[in-house]
């Protein structure tokens, strides 16, 4: 019964969600720092430099944020890697979920398929955005940032990636639960309307959440078109980013 | 006062069915509308009588008990699987679609072979009590008694009435062919329950430690939600889930 005997069919289906608990737990509180933008310019500049290791450290160190980039590029590839197995096979077998799905109306069923679609759609647009931060880990902060999702039109892959990855970390939570948990039969029921409401108010937050983080940094990339390249200095003056 | 209520006007219910005869070259499937004058706690079984006596003696679909026992009279009513004979039309539109189950062999009509299924996923889960030195038993002597509770445990997942509802509801069923689906995997469990099973954890793992049993699952729920005897499937499959991965 040791954990180092778990193998096979077995391993993968752990490390499944092993990942996904990982990622969403990241992406979760990736939310509230990338937020500190709605405190204002210095706020999110105090959680940039936090990231590069700044308050430790006495400098900033970028390497750090490319660091923790490669890593949840690794948990985002065995996640898909582990996933795939998942996904419909062949085209027989996609025509028949899909009409499987229409015909039954059963949501969680149908939210399965929202899991597909948003993590296919998360394979291209969680990886480049990592893979942009893992390159250019000393290109972010309020201007830095800002002009990248308005000057550079980062934010038609930021709108789309919003809402696939909360739609996807959401119900994956949910599914998580419902597949691992022991919840004893007689409350199946009462705790799944429950975690399903919970899901979708985290849902809904985050992304309210995200959005108007990303109005804000367009706004903020907008006002700051003129100057692309320019840094932000911090109230204190010191180094921007 | 104390008045039955009785329908005064009753529905013309549509009941369109999917007919198809597999074993006639020249049959294809189509779908065939009957009108049946609705009658007071009219269920789809006698509904379907009735259209059988009536209008086509040639409508195939499968009935033994009429009291959700014998699990024959399984079937797709209106998108979502459930028995026939425990279904009441007045709790459906006045239009209702039936087909045949899929994931099953069609016999004809509404009429499939969960039979042949749930035989050959009983083979390969080998869902009977595995014990040694069987032959050797003393039949006249008192059986050891069984603790109540556990009696109930074990009663209550026998319950199953392999009526293939929990298969065809299943979206991982449906693409994967060789998928045991929520009545194996409650079988499992039933028997891994049972003390007069002796096989263990790895044996079991051996059975449904893979794509084809529970880690095939993807917890879409449709078991759950149509298992026609309530059975707690979501518990029982999140149950053999963490046992199969500790025997891994
Ligand atoms: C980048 C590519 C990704 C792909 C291709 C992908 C694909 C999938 C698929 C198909 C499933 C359903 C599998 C099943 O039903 O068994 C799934 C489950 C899940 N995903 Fe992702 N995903 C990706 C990224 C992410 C990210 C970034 C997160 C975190 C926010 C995440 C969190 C989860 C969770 C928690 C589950 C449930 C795990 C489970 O059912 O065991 N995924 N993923
Ligand atoms: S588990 Fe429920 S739905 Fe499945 S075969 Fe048994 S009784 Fe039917
Ligand atoms: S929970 Fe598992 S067995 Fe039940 S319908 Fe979903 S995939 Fe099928
Ligand atoms: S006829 Fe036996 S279950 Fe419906």
């Amino acid at each position: 019964m040791s954990i180092k005997r778990i193998s096979g069919p077995a391993l993968s289906d752990l490390l499944q969600s092993l990942t996904g608990l990982l990622l969403v737990l990241f992406v979760w509180g990736h939310m509230f720092f990338e937020s500190s933008i709605l405190l204002g310019k210095d706020a999110m500049l105090w959680v940039t430099r936090m990231f590069e290791g700044e308050h430790i450290f006495g400098q900033p160190y970028p390497l750090l944020v490319s660091a923790v980039a490669a890593a949840i590029f690794a948990l985002i590839a065995l996640h898909a890697i582990l996933a795939l197995r998942k996904f419909p096979a062949s085209a027989a077998q996609y025509r028949r979920f899909h009409q499987h799905m229409e015909s039954m109306h059963h949501a969680d069923t149908t939210l399965w398929y929202v899991q597909v679609v948003t993590g296919f759609s998360l394979f291209f647009l969680a990886s480049a955005h990592v893979f942009l931060v893992f390159i250019q880990p000393d290109n972010i902060g309020p201007y830095a940032s800002s002009d990248r999702i308005w000057s550079g039109r980062f934010w038609l892959l930021y709108a789309p990636l919003l809402v696939c990855v909360h739609l996807h970390a959401g119900i994956g939570i949910y599914r998580l639960v419902m597949k691992w948990a022991p919840i004893p039969a007689a409350q199946t029921q009462q705790v799944r309307r429950r975690l399903k409401i919970a899901m979708w108010g985290i849902i809904v937050f985050f992304i309210a959440l995200g959005s108007a983080s990303l109005v804000t940094y367009m706004k903020i990339g907008y006002d700051h078109a003129d100057r692309v390249g320019e840094r932000y200095h911090g109230a204190d003056g010191r180094g921007g980013v | 006062m104390n008045q039955i209520p009785v329908q005064q006007v009753g529905r013309t219910l549509q009941i369109e069915i999917l007919r198809h005869n597999p074993y006639d070259p020249a049959s294809k499937p189509r779908l065939q509308t009957f009108e049946v004058e609705e009658a007071d706690a009219m269920t789809l079984f006698i509904a379907l009588s009735e259209i059988r006596e009536q209008q086509d003696p040639s409508l195939q679909f499968d009935f033994v008990c009429r009291a959700g026992i014998c699990g024959s009279c399984g079937m797709i009513i209106n998108g979502r699987p459930g028995l026939a004979c425990r279904t009441l039309t007045r709790n459906l539109p006045q239009r209702i679609t039936l087909a045949p189950l899929p994931a099953f062999e069609l016999i004809g009509d509404l009429s499939v072979n969960t039979g042949k299924w749930m035989r050959g996923m009983s083979e390969r889960l080998e869902t009977w009590v595995h014990s040694q030195g069987l032959e050797g038993l003393d039949l006249d002597a008192l059986e050891p008694a069984m603790e109540p509770e556990l009696a109930e445990q074990l009663y209550e997942l026998e319950r199953c009435i392999e009526c293939g509802c929990c298969v065809a509801a299943c979206g991982t069923a449906q693409m994967r062919e060789d998928f045991v689906g929520a009545v194996g995997l409650n079988q499992i469990t039933r028997f891994r329950l049972d003390p007069r099973d002796e096989r263990s954890d790895a044996q079991f793992y051996e059975l449904v430690g893979d794509e084809t049993g529970v880690f095939g699952c993807m917890t879409l729920l449709g078991c759950e939600d149509t298992c026609p005897k309530d059975l707690p499937l979501a518990t029982q499959i999140a149950f053999l889930r963490r046992r199969m991965v500790m025997a891994g």
